[in-house]
C-alpha cells in the first residue's frame, strides 16, 4: 500500500467523522422528540453515509491499479439493487394487479 | 421414500417408448465404441478432466449442437402437429410440453452454451492469455452446466416433462395446478445449470480485466472481447435473480411454502416479475456475444476497422444498462397502471437507439470495404436485414397500448424468433464457419457452407414470416390445434414446409462437420482468413499453452498492424521461458456426477435420498479446499519443439493454404 503522507491523515479523519456520526445517530434516537418513522430515516441515512466515508477513508476503495474498476462495480451494485428492490415493489403494488 | 418407480419411466406412447429405446441404444452403443477402441483413458485425460479453455469451449460447443438437435426436433413437432386444423398426432399436453422443452432448450441450452463455448475459445487468444482466470472454475462452469442439461433432458422419458410454459408462470407452475413431478425439473435442472453460467461470468470479468497482454488497453481490446465483458458483468448481475426466485420455486413446490401461490399471502405475480427480472437481462445475455462475433466477422471480411469502435462500445454499455430496466414489456397485460405501463413502454423503445447504432456502424464498415463472400460473412449480411424485421416488430410490441393486440399470439412468437435466430443462431454459425480452423486445424466446408447458409435462412423466413399474420389474425400461441374455419390453414402449412427446409439446412451443417472431419485439408495456415486479431497469430489448432510468447499490443487490430510491420512471425528462441500451466482436475466432473445425482432425487422429492447425495457435494468442496496443486512448467525445450513444427525460424509460415 502506498500513501502519499507518512502519517495517516486520512484514517484520522475518517475516524473523527465516523464518531462524530456515530454520536449523532445515537443523539438522534434517544434525544430528539419525533416520530419513529423519522427516526429511523435519519439514522438510516447516517449508517449509508458512513458506511461510504469508511469505503473511501479505510477501505480505500479510489486507490490502487482496480480504484476505478471498485467505485463503478459499487455504483453498479447500488444500481441493480435498487432497479430490483424498488422496481418490484413499484410495479407490484401499483395498478389494478395490486387492487 | 416417496419414490413412486411406476411412475418414472414415462410408458405407453409410441413417440415415448421409441425414444427410450433409443437413448438406451445409443448409451450401449457410445460404451461399447469407447471400451472397443480402449479410449477410455482418453477420454478421461484429455477430455472430462480438462481445465484447458480451449477444450472446454469445445465440449459447451459441441453440447450446443447436441441441444440444437433436440430442441430443433421439438420445433418441427409443433410444427407438424399444427400443419393442418385439428391433427392428431400430439395432444394438448404433448404440445404443452414440448413447447416448454424446446423453449428452455433453446435458450439456456443450446444459445448459452454455444455462445460461451465461442467465448471460451476466443477470448483468452484475443486477449493474449494463457488461459482463463481460473481454469479449474472454468471447467466446474462446464460440468455443472452439463449436469442441469442433462438432467433436464431426461425429463421427457423419465417422470414427465415441465409442461407450464418456458416462462413457468405460477400458479399454473405451482403444485396446486401442475401436481407432477415435470415442474421440478425446471426449478432444479436450471438451478445446476445457473450456477455454472454464474461463475463463467465471474471468470471471463477476472479473465478480461485482469489477463490482458501488455499494451491493451480497454479501448483496444477486440469488440468480441468487449461484448464478453459487458456480458459477464450482466450475467453476475441477472443470474442470482433467477437463482433466487427458482429456489423460491423450490420451497414452493418441495416444502409447502407459499411466495407464489394465490392463498396463504403469495403473489404469483411475484414470480413473472422476478423471471422477467432475470429473463429480460438474460436475452441481451446471448445477443450481445452474438453481437460481437458480427463485428469481428465483418470487419475481418471488409478488410476494414471497425467503424465507429467507440460508438459501439458505448452503446453495449448503453444496453446492458437498459436491459436491467425494460422488464415489464414482459407483462403489460398485468395492468400494473399507466405509470408503470408508460416507463417501461419509453426504455423498451429507447433500446432501439444502441442497436440502431451497431446495425450502421455494421453498414459502414461495409461501406467501400473489399468485400469477401464467405460463409461466416454470409450470415453476417444476412443477419442484418433478418435481424431488422424482429426489431421493428420489438418496437411495435414495445407500445404498451398496442401490445394488448398483440400479446400472447403468433405475433410474438414470429418476433422473438426473428431476434433469437438472425441474432444468435446466424451469429454462432458465422462464429463457427470463421473460428473452426482455429480450433481444429481444418476449414468447414466452404460450398456445403453456403448450401447449408441459403437452406437455413430461406427456410427460417418461411417459417416465421407467416406467423407474423396468423398472430394479427388472432392465432394465439401455445394452443396446440385450430379449427378449419378459422382460415389459419393455408399459413399454418405454408410455415411447417419453412421448417422443413431450415431443418435440411441443419443437416447439411451436420454433413458438413463430418465432411470436413473426413476430407478437408489439414495444413490449413494459422491465419487463413487474413484476419485482425490476435487469436490468429499463433497456431491452428492452438497449441495447449497458446502463446510462446505474450504479444505486445500497440493499437486495435493488433494482429493485422504487426503484420502490415511484418513483425508476426519472428520468434527469437532466445525470448522462450518457461510456461506456468495449471493442472487437469476430476473434480470439476464429479461435482457434475453428484449435483446431477442430487438433484434427481430433490426432482422425485426424494428428501433423505438428496440430503444423503448432497453430503457428496459437501466432499468435493473439502477436497478442493485442501487441493494444494498449483500447476506444472512447461519447459523451453518442449515450446521450442512445439513452435518449430508450425513456424520456422526466420518467421515465415509453411504451407499457406487459404
Ligand atoms: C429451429 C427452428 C425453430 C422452430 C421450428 C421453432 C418453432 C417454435 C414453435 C412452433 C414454438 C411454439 C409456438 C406456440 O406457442 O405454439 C416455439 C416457441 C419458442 N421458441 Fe422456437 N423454434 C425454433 C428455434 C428457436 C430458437 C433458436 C430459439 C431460441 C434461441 C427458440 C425459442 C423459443 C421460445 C423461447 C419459445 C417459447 C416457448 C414457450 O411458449 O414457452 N426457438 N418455437
Ligand atoms: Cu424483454
Amino acid at each position: 500500500m502506498e500513501h502519499k503522507s507518512k502519517y495517516p491523515v486520512s484514517h484520522v479523519v475518517g475516524f473523527f467523522f465516523s464518531l462524530i456520526l456515530t454520536f449523532v445517530a445515537v443523539f438522534v434516537a434517544l434525544k430528539m422528540n419525533v416520530s419513529y418513522t423519522i427516526v429511523m430515516w435519519i439514522i438510516g441515512s447516517l449508517a449509508v453515509v458512513q458506511a461510504g466515508l469508511q469505503l473511501f477513508m479505510f477501505m480505500h476503495v479510489t486507490e490502487g491499479e482496480d480504484g476505478k474498476t471498485n467505485v463503478i462495480n459499487m455504483a453498479y451494485a447500488v444500481f441493480v439493487a435498487i432497479v430490483i428492490v424498488a422496481g418490484s415493489i413499484w410495479v407490484l403494488t401499483s395498478g389494478h394487479a395490486a387492487h | 421414500m416417496g419414490i413412486k418407480w411406476n411412475e418414472i419411466f414415462v410408458g405407453g406412447d409410441p413417440l415415448l417408448v421409441g425414444s427410450q429405446i433409443a437413448i438406451v441404444l445409443t448409451v450401449v452403443a457410445i460404451v461399447v465404441g469407447l471400451t472397443y477402441f480402449k479410449k477410455w483413458g482418453w477420454l478421461w485425460r484429455e477430455w472430462l478432466t480438462t481445465v484447458d479453455h480451449k477444450k472446454i469451449g469445445i465440449m459447451y460447443i459441441l453440447s450446443g449442437v447436441l441441444m440444437f438437435f433436440r430442441g430443433g426436433i421439438d420445433g418441427l413437432l409443433m410444427k407438424a402437429q399444427t400443419a393442418r386444423p385439428e391433427m392428431n398426432f400430439l395432444d394438448a399436453q404433448h404440445y404443452n410440453e414440448i413447447f416448454t422443452t424446446h423453449g428452455v432448450i433453446m435458450i439456456l441450452f443450446m444459445a448459452m452454451p454455444f455462445l460461451i463455448g465461442l467465448m471460451n475459445v476466443v477470448v483468452p487468444l484475443q486477449i493474449g492469455a494463457r488461459d482463463v482466470a481460473f481454469p479449474q472454475l472454468n471447467a466446474l462452469s462446464f460440468w455443472l452446466f452439463f449436469s442441469g442439461a442433462m438432467l433436464f433432458n431426461i425429463s421427457f422419458v423419465v417422470g414427465g416433462s415441465p409442461d407450464a410454459g418456458w416462462t413457468s408462470y405460477f400458479p399454473l407452475a405451482g403444485k396446486e395446478f401442475s401436481p407432477g413431478i415435470g415442474n421440478n425439473y425446471y426449478a432444479i435442472a436450471l438451478q445446476i445449470a445457473g450456477l455454472g453460467t454464474l461463475m463463467t461470468g465471474i471468470n471471463f470479468i477476472v479473465t478480461i480485466l485482469k489477463m490482458r497482454a501488455p499494451g491493451m488497453t480497454l479501448m483496444k481490446m477486440p469488440m468480441f472481447t468487449w461484448t464478453t465483458l459487458i456480458t459477464s458483468i450482466i450475467i453476475v448481475a441477472a443470474f442470482p435473480i433467477f437463482t433466487v426466485a427458482l429456489a423460491l420455486m423450490t420451497f414452493d413446490r418441495l416444502y409447502g411454502t407459499h411466495f407464489f401461490t394465490l392463498s396463504s399471502g403469495g403473489s404469483d405475480m411475484l414470480w413473472a416479475n422476478l423471471f422477467w427480472l432475470w429473463g429480460h437481462p438474460e436475452v441481451y445475455i446471448v445477443i450481445l456475444p452474438a453481437f460481437g462475433i458480427f463485428s469481428e466477422v465483418i470487419a475481418t471480411f471488409s478488410r476494414k476497422t471497425l467503424f465507429g469502435y467507440t460508438s459501439m462500445v458505448v452503446s453495449i454499455v448503453g444496453i446492458a444498462f437498459l436491459s436491467m430496466i425494460v422488464w415489464v414489456h414482459h407483462f403489460y397485460t398485468m395492468d400494473a397502471g399507466p405509470a408503470v405501463n408508460s416507463f417501461f413502454s419509453i426504455t423498451t423503445m429507447l433500446i432501439a437507439v444502441p442497436t440502431g447504432v451497431k446495425i450502421f456502424n455494421w453498414l459502414f464498415t461495409m461501406r467501400k470495404g473489399r468485400i469477401q463472400f464467405t460463409t461466416a460473412m454470409l450470415w453476417a449480411l444476412a443477419f442484418v436485414p433478418n435481424f431488422v424485421i424482429g426489431g421493428v416488430t420489438g418496437v411495435m410490441l414495445a407500445m404498451a397500448a398496442a401490445d394488448y393486440q398483440y400479446h400472447n399470439t403468433l405475433f410474438l412468437v414470429a418476433h422473438f424468433h426473428y431476434v433469437l435466430i438472425p441474432g444468435v443462431v446466424f451469429a454462432v454459425f458465422a462464429g463457427l464457419y470463421y473460428w473452426w480452423p482455429k480450433m481444429f486445424g481444418f476449414m468447414l466446408n466452404e460450398k456445403l457452407g453456403k448450401y447449408h447458409f441459403w437452406l437455413f435462412v430461406i427456410g427460417f423466413n418461411v417459417t416465421f414470416m407467416p406467423m407474423f399474420f396468423l398472430g394479427l389474425k388472432g392465432a394465439v400461441r401455445r394452443a396446440y390445434t385450430y379449427s378449419a374455419e378459422s382460415g389459419f390453414a393455408p399459413l399454418f402449412l405454408v410455415s411447417a414446409i419453412g421448417s422443413i427446409i431450415l431443418a435440411i439446412g441443419f443437416a447439411v451443417f451436420c454433413y458438413n462437420i463430418y465432411w470436413s472431419f473426413r476430407y478437408a485439408k489439414r495444413n490449413v495456415s494459422h491465419d487463413p482468413w487474413d484476419a485482425r486479431t490476435l487469436e490468429w497469430m499463433t497456431a491452428s489448432p492452438v497449441q495447449f499453452y497458446n502463446f510462446a510468447v505474450v504479444p505486445e499490443v500497440k493499437q486495435l487490430d493488433a494482429f493485422w498492424h504487426m503484420k502490415k510491420r511484418g513483425e508476426t512471425l519472428t520468434l527469437k528462441e532466445s525470448d522462450i521461458k518457461k510456461i506456468h500451466m495449471p493442472s487437469n482436475s476430476g473434480l470439476p466432473f464429479y461435482m457434475a456426477v453428484v449435483f446431477g445425482i442430487t438433484g434427481f432425487f430433490l426432482v422425485f422429492e426424494a428428501h433423505i435420498a438428496a440430503a444423503v447425495a448432497a453430503i457428496g457435494i459437501v466432499i468435493g468442496l473439502v477436497i478442493r479446499s485442501f487441493d494444494y496443486n498449483d500447476g506444472y512448467y512447461v519447459s523451453v525445450d518442449e515450446i521450442k519443439r512445439t513452435e518449430r513444427t508450425w513456424r520456422n525460424v526466420e518467421g515465415g509460415t509453411e504451407n499457406h493454404v487459404g
